[in-house]
């Protein structure tokens, strides 16, 4: 099941780079979250935050606090524990480029040491069916490499790779922005299946992309959060003047 | 004057057309050139070894030692096993700690002082003569043991693997997207994970490489060997006692006044060769299959 996130007066830098400023809001659990803004805004930096992937650069630095159900991910657990309880999908798709498609799904319990071979089968099985990917490599599992797969095919490997340590969170940035409509278009569905599983975040540059899958959607600019509210509101009736320039395509 | 003016636009594009025909025929021929060129010298080589020294291997060669001057006969079967054993201890101390070091360059001391250092080191390191690399070993191992052994003459080698292989290491690991390593971290894996399971793996045939080139290189080198291995006509398979090696008999041989000897010489330096290209080849196969699989 998924967790909801409370993030308060979250700052992040690069160098000497304010990009996100006293960030503020709570993600709902089990519903997808979608953040848009125009690009530089501060977007991918803040899902960053929330897997402590962030501070994976040298010059990076994050304040502030970011609550996971009963877990604050700055104080209570190192990068490596929180990741394991949140999940990343990238914006291009990266499988590990050596591996056959079962061991890109397998890796992240492989990689930590798990290795009952039954039960590895099964989580595989079970991920590559949850991602949509099953029927189309179930004869190839060992066989083919994950890179052999089309763009969207291996986007969905990779979010199989994500569900394989069962996470509570999955973070997306930007899914789908490398990736053709048919390929999108299943993404997207995934989306929606998942999260009743899952809690969502999902970084889009795809206005309607966002109206289409998300229940709250988030408008960043210039390394604030300007308005957070329902999908619904923000495209319908948005609250603050910026929100309506930046949907109905006056900037950004 | 209108119809001039495009009959002069046709010619100027009908001489431009030429042009760049004969611009890329000449760079294609250059380039075929100078693939021929490097190909040249090695295929020369090798077929003047196979004139000068294929008639002189027999059985005899690869199972007798060396005979007196004037008993004719003999062969180097002393000389090939110490070869071997040299570069057993050499790559034992040369992969590892190469590619330790390169590792360490590329995932954990990036942007370090002490890295910057390291990298220098092991640059200057490169161009060392071969025959100070022997001096050190000489005066590391030999001096304090009061005597020769094969040990040392590993060692030299060993040490003037370190360069290369901690070098492409380095580069090859650099050239993994950081888009796989980030997809390691975001799984939840550990940072030396994510570094030996997945970066390592992903760069392994650039590595390979790495170490065949530094391998190959040390094994025909002669210089380290003179005041470390010293050589040895008889059979000896202690590390401790000094060691035959191929350059080291084809050396002597060469330089000696008998025939017979020159004759073993050039047979020795193409089973040198012959040697070096059987093991590039066999870690290829090998590494091809079997654990790294997928690898290259």
């Amino acid at each position: 099941m998924g967790v909801g996130i409370e993030v308060a007066n979250l700052n992040a830098w690069y160098g000497t780079n304010h990009t996100l400023q006293d960030i503020t809001l709570n993600i709902p659990a089990n519903h997808a979250t979608a953040l848009i803004g125009p690009s530089g805004c501060g977007k991918s930096t803040f899902v960053r935050c929330l897997n402590r992937m962030h501070e994976t650069n040298p010059i990076a630095r994050v304040t502030g606090t970011v609550r996971m159900g009963d877990l604050d991910i700055y104080q209570g657990a190192t990068p490596v524990e929180v990741r394991r309880r949140v999940g990343m999908v990238f914006q291009r798709p990266n499988p590990f480029p050596t591996m056959s498609i079962y061991d890109n799904v397998a890796a992240g319990l492989k990689l930590n040491g798990y290795s009952n071979r039954k039960s590895l089968d099964e989580v595989v099985e079970k991920s590559l069916k949850n991602s949509a990917l099953w029927d189309e490599v179930k004869d190839e599992l060992k066989k083919k490499s994950g890179a052999s797969l089309s763009g969207g095919q291996q986007q969905r490997l990779c979010i199989a790779r994500a569900l394989a340590v069962d996470p509570e969170v999955l973070l997306m940035d930007e899914p789908a922005s490398a990736l053709d409509p048919v390929s999108t278009s299943k993404i997207e569905d995934l989306i929606f299946q998942l999260k009743s599983q899952y809690t969502i975040v999902i970084v889009t540059h795809n206005m309607q992309q966002a109206a289409r899958v998300a229940e709250k959607t988030g408008f960043f600019l210039n390394g604030r959060m300007v308005e957070f509210d329902s999908t619904h509101k923000i495209f319908t009736n948005p609250s603050d003047k910026r929100t309506e320039d930046y949907i109905t395509g006056r900037f950004g | 004057m209108k119809k001039g003016t495009e009959e002069s636009v046709q010619e100027e594009f009908q001489l431009r057309t030429r042009l760049r025909w004969l611009v890329d025929k000449a760079a294609t021929s250059l380039a075929v050139l100078s693939t021929l060129l490097v190909i040249l010298p090695l295929v020369a080589i090798f077929i003047y070894l196979i004139i000068q020294g294929a008639h002189s291997l027999n059985l005899a060669f690869f199972t007798q030692i060396p005979k007196p001057v004037g008993e004719v006969g003999g062969g180097m079967a002393n000389a090939i096993v110490g070869s071997v054993t040299l570069l057993v201890i050499a790559s034992l101390l040369g992969v590892p700690i190469g590619i330790g070091g390169g590792i360490y360059l590329a995932e954990f001391g990036r942007g370090t002082k002490f890295a910057n250092g390291v990298r220098f080191t092991a640059d200057v390191l490169n161009g060392v003569p071969s025959i100070v690399m022997g001096l050190a070993a000489y005066a590391l191992i030999v001096v304090p043991q009061h005597h020769f052994s094969a040990l040392a003459g590993g060692v030299a080698l060993g040490i003037m693997m370190i360069p290369t292989i901690c070098r492409t290491t380095e580069e090859m690991l650099l050239m993994v997207p950081h888009a796989v390593r980030e997809a390691a971290l975001g799984l939840g894996v550990p940072n030396w994970r994510s570094v030996l399971s997945i970066t390592v793996k992903t760069a392994s045939p650039g590595i390979i490489t790495g170490c065949m080139l530094a391998f190959a290189r040390v094994a025909g080198e002669t210089a380290p060997l003179i005041f470390t291995a010293l050589g040895n006509d008889y059979w000896s398979t202690s590390l401790n006692q000094p060691i035959a090696a191929l350059p080291l008999q084809i050396y002597v041989y060469a330089l000696s006044p008998y025939d017979d000897w020159h004759r073993l010489a050039w047979a020795g330096s193409l089973v040198l060769i012959v040697l070096i290209v059987l093991a590039v080849s066999l870690v290829r196969f090998v590494t091809s299959r079997g654990v790294l699989k997928g690898a290259s």
